[in-house]
């Protein structure tokens, strides 16, 4: 499956991916419309000390907990993505608490949202790796199986 | 001082509709212009720091930032100009030398744009280069003039060491100190992958770079920095540097606080020294003192490597390359007077040395006419800009071309020309490493790749134009040429016709 993979060696953190992210859901055609004079809330967020930048993203887990933890059964797989369903959200923020990537946040009226690799918008292929300006951020699928696992022994996220 | 306050250069304009405070200006300017007041919640600029390197300019994601000259400017006089009248402000200030980075931004006559490159018409059928094969391989090196045989009569096959490039061109010297690590990464990966060579300059070869060796040239400079025995035999060929375009007669001087790290450990100089490359070589006052190192390098490569001298285009050149091409080298590199540099004086960039156009003319004549122009390989450099520029290159008598403006432009470099400030915000001309990481080499790699993969098919097309299916068939073709609004002077040193003759 291809996935949004991060590669920290390139990041500027010059945060173009947030901005982005918050472009391309925000289902306007021009940018400076969509995003002047308000707060964004991108579904990629750049990790950033004085050493390293990064952006981090849902990393559409093997074996997702948010999906586990979900007390209104919002969040599902689909097809190898991990979605929300907004309608079904009660904004209880259990799926925060659990991610282990802090990859989930909400919207600026509660309700969660999360990256669904720009599938479903009007941008079809997830506009952060399109915009990053050093390839710091790629969409492909490799070959070689990555695992990680929690301190509980559960497998997080496998890449294909 | 308020007596030499002059509005800045530049101004930033921005479209406060259009600007939506993501400050990824801020974040990518190294000169600091950008700033976000929080107070007016609105971004501001101090442009009297901006250089016009079009960083903000180009990831702006609405587009709502332009640089402009700005127009407030001293009242007009053809002879003192805004930027002498600056350059006079500056050094009443500060007592220095001015200096400047890349080419000669001057306007001097640039003597490809006057040439005119030929092509058939009914009588001899161009080619196409689509269809037909078209050979851009060429060997740099002495070439034998007589074939030798053995007792038994078999033709002795052995050649002089020489360079085997898959097109003419090849990316001149840039020491690892004056660019990046990622820019030396992007050149070396794109040199290999195009068959030909990039070049270390002055600043020895970094231990990670030793894998692209076979297309590698290996510097010998004034300063000897970084040479060593394998620093030697990992390269495909030894140039010794004893002048560059952008400065004849100079040395050059990089400061000690770009001396850091591996530049300190790549150049076997302390860390925070200044390395300082003399004006001359001082074991060089004469063209058998050039044969002594010339043989020097031969000897510690087993002869097995060609021997590239490297000299600036300047007003004695052909009687310099004649010496040279009976020095022992086996390929003379010319730099001409529009070349560029990582920081100059001014006034020497601006003012020594001579084009490259002429200079080539000059020395290929001259080697001809006293029989010794298969001792060498010419390659020029010194603002070769385009496949037209090789291909009248190659037709006034060069082998190959050195380009290094024209590579850095591929890997981003917007031509600001503040290179000797060390913060160059498309990570070239910088060793900072939050500045180096801007370059990603697999990016500039493949932006070198497709710039010269372009080229290639352009001189094909030019070269099938002309009905000739190789560049060895092109080289020295003067007749392929055809001067415009040239004095009869020029037409008699470029050794061209004017156009309509």
């Amino acid at each position: 499956m291809k996935r949004v993979y991060v590669n920290e060696e390139w990041c500027l953190g010059c945060h173009l991916c947030e901005y982005n992210c918050a472009f391309a859901n925000s289902g306007m055609d021009d940018m400076a419309e969509a995003l002047k004079g308000k707060k964004i809330f991108p579904r990629i967020h750049v990790e950033e000390n004085d050493r390293i930048t990064f952006a981090v993203s849902c990393r559409h887990c093997e074996d997702p907990i948010c999906v586990k933890s979900c007390i209104a059964g919002a969040i599902s797989k689909r097809d190898g993505v991990v979605c929300v369903d907004q309608d079904k959200c009660v904004g209880c923020l259990t799926c925060v608490l659990v991610c282990p990537y802090g990859a989930l946040a909400p919207n600026e009226n509660g309700i969660m949202q999360k990256c669904e690799l720009c599938l479903t918008n009007s941008f079809g292929e997830p506009a952060c790796v399109s915009g990053c300006p050093n390839n710091a951020i790629v969409y492909e699928s490799r070959d070689e199986v990555q695992t990680e696992v929690d301190p509980d022994g559960r497998t997080l996220y496998v890449g294909d | 001082m308020s007596i030499d306050f002059l509005y800045p250069e530049f101004e930033v304009v921005r479209n406060m509709d259009r600007c939506i405070t993501c400050r990824v200006c801020e974040r990518q300017c190294a000169n600091e212009v950008h700033a976000y007041n929080e107070r007016l919640d609105k971004m501001v600029s101090d442009e009297s720091k901006c250089v016009n390197c079009q960083r903000c300019v180009s990831l702006c994601p609405t587009r709502a930032l332009k640089i402009v000259k700005s127009d407030c400017k001293l009242r007009e006089n053809a002879n003192w100009q805004n930027d002498g009248i600056r350059e006079i402000y500056k050094q009443a200030n500060s007592g220095g030398v001015l200096l400047s980075s890349m080419g000669n931004p001057k306007e001097l006559p640039v003597y490809w744009d006057r040439m005119l490159i030929n092509a058939s018409q009914v009588t001899n059928p161009s080619i196409d280069p689509l269809r037909e094969p078209m050979e851009t391989r060429v060997f740099l090196g002495k070439k034998n003039v007589k074939p030798e045989r053995d007792e038994s009569g078999n033709l002795i096959c052995k050649v002089p060491p020489q360079l085997e490039l898959d097109l003419p061109v090849m990316f001149s010297a840039m020491s690892y100190g004056s660019i990046s690590y990622n820019a030396h990464a992007s050149l070396a990966r794109a040199a290999t992958e195009m068959g030909t060579y990039y070049n270390t300059g002055e600043g020895g070869l970094h231990e990670d770079f030793y894998q692209y060796g076979p297309n590698t040239i290996v510097q010998v400079a004034s300063g000897r920095f970084g040479v060593h025995e394998e620093y030697l035999a990992a390269g495909a060929a030894i140039e010794i540097k004893i002048g560059q375009g952008a400065k004849p007669g100079i040395g050059g001087h990089l400061p000690g606080s770009k001396i850091v790290g591996d530049v300190s450990r790549t150049r076997m100089i302390p860390e925070g020294s200044d390395a300082i490359s003399p004006a001359p070589h001082h074991d060089i006052y004469s063209i058998e003192d050039l044969r002594q190192l010339v043989y020097s390098l031969k000897e510690a490569t087993e002869y097995k490597k060609p021997v590239i001298v490297k000299v600036a285009a300047v007003h004695n050149i052909a009687a310099i390359a004649s010496g040279i091409a009976r020095s022992g080298a086996d390929i003379i590199a010319i730099d001409g007077i529009r070349g560029g540099t990582g920081a100059a004086p001014t006034r020497i960039r601006d003012n020594v040395g001579i084009p490259i156009e002429l200079a080539l003319a000059a020395v290929d004549q001259r080697l001809r006419d006293e029989r010794i122009r298969n001792n060498v390989s010419l390659v020029v450099g010194g603002s070769i800009r385009s496949a037209a520029d090789i291909v009248k290159a190659i037709a006034l008598g060069a082998d190959a071309c050195y380009i290094a403006t024209g590579a850095l432009l591929a890997l981003g470099c917007h031509l600001c020309r503040t290179c000797q400030t060390g913060k160059c915000n498309w990570g070239i001309a910088t060793q900072r490493p939050e500045l180096v990481k801007r370059l990603n080499p697999d990016i500039g790699s493949r932006r070198l790749i497709n710039l010269l993969t372009a080229w290639k098919h352009e001189i094909k097309e030019m070269m099938g134009g002309m009905g000739i299916n190789s560049i060895e068939a092109l080289r020295g073709n003067r007749l392929m040429l055809r001067g415009v609004g040239l004095t009869e002077k020029e037409l008699e040193i470029l050794g061209i016709s004017h156009a309509g003759e």
